[in-house]
């Protein structure tokens, strides 16, 4: 306060030197004491950056110093991209095993289908007296390697089931990886809420405000993610609402 | 009809191409960003463009744009099928051209209304 009052005195006084100098025309002599004003400002300033550059320093090296900072940002959190690349691995195989079963499947139950439905065709003429003896041999034979058709295509038909259900075991492995990130993540959290009280910032949250150029993806229930649409209908409505 | 499909992720690609063939489009070619798209479109022939939105290279928005900007694709029909669901992103779609909009995750039924929309706009 001391220090305070006397560098307003110290300016006081030199306003007044420059008024004086202003005042008689002494330009050369004006043009000092600005300079010197100045420098008392920048004096200032640079006393007060080194003050905060010497305790962010040192508050930044207490915080280095907590040795799960140290271990979670050189093993946990390597690790745990190297988890969530893995969830992405296994999703992604579990998805492709799944799609290739059904486009092995799709293509039989067509057959079976189309089959199926000229056999009934033929079948419904036999039971309207409408088949001749030497058609009726032909519907037999035909009968005969539909059934077979049949037990091959439902022998398939079971296994590539089964692949589709064993596809499904991922969802159980990466619940498990992804909540340890979770865990890790909220680590993180706690560690960074500690260095943000440290440098003395404030904990405000900003509005975020969402910036139309970056791209939100899925919607997340629970998440703000700007006016999103919550559904197709919403999707229809708008576009209707413009003229679609 | 011969209809491209644009996605950057290949499980996506394929369960559009395999809901298409249950509609009858059997005639189907897929890219994996606008990038590839573009050069394809340009040259193949095709009736119709599904894509997603979020893709590295080019997006489906510029590749929307690129293709209304192109006298030759000019009247090409566009469906976007994308996780994108802010109203502003869906607003500026419409603007550049687009004729349907499908978000994320969608029904077999959504895919083959919007189709069959677009189609019936585009004939009639």
């Amino acid at each position: 306060m001391q220090e305070q009052t006397e560098t307003d005195q110290t300016r006081l006084e030199m306003a007044r030197a420059l008024v004086a100098h202003l005042e008689v025309g002494e330009n050369k002599d004006a043009d000092r004491v600005i300079g010197e004003l100045a420098e008392i400002k920048e004096n200032e300033l640079f006393t007060e950056v080194g003050r905060l550059t010497r305790e962010l320093h040192e508050a930044i090296n207490g915080f280095l110093l907590d040795s799960r900072v140290s271990e979670m940002t050189q093993v946990d959190i390597p690790d745990a991209k190297e988890r969530l690349n893995y969830v992405i691995t296994m999703t992604e195989q579990s998805a492709d095993r799944t799609l290739t079963a059904v486009e092995q499947s799709l293509p039989m139950v067509n057959e079976l289908e189309k089959q199926a439905d000229a056999l009934l065709a033929e079948w419904d003429k036999f039971r309207s007296r409408l088949l001749t003896k030497d058609d009726f041999r032909g519907l037999s034979d035909e009968l005969a390697a539909f059934l077979q058709q049949t037990q091959r295509h439902s022998s398939s038909l079971h296994e590539n089931l089964s692949t589709v259900l064993m596809a499904q075991d991922f969802q159980d492995l990466t619940g498990q990886i992804i909540r340890k990130v979770i865990d890790l993540v909220h680590d993180v959290e706690e560690k960074l809420v500690k260095l943000v009280r440290i440098t003395g910032g404030k904990l405000e949250v900003s509005n975020k405000i969402s910036d139309p150029a970056v791209l939100e993806g899925p919607v997340v229930p629970g998440i703000e993610q700007g006016d999103v649409v919550t559904n197709q209908d919403d999707v229809d409505d708008l576009l209707s609402s413009l003229g679609f | 009809m011969k209809i491209l499909i644009v996605d950057d992720f290949s499980t996506m690609r394929r369960i559009i191409k395999n809901l298409l063939r249950d509609l009858g489009f059997t005639n189907t070619q897929e890219a994996d960003d606008g990038t590839t798209a573009l050069p394809m479109l340009q040259t193949g022939n095709f009736d119709f463009l599904v894509s997603d939105w979020n893709m590295p290279g080019m997006t489906g928005i510029d590749l929307l744009r690129a293709v209304r900007a192109d006298a030759k694709l000019a009247g090409l029909p566009v469906l976007m099928v994308t996780a994108e669901s802010k109203r502003e992103q869906i607003i500026e779609a419409a603007q550049a051209g687009v004729n349907g909009y499908v978000v994320k995750p969608f029904t077999a039924g959504t895919l083959e209304e919007k189709i069959s929309k677009i189609f019936e706009r585009v004939e009639g």
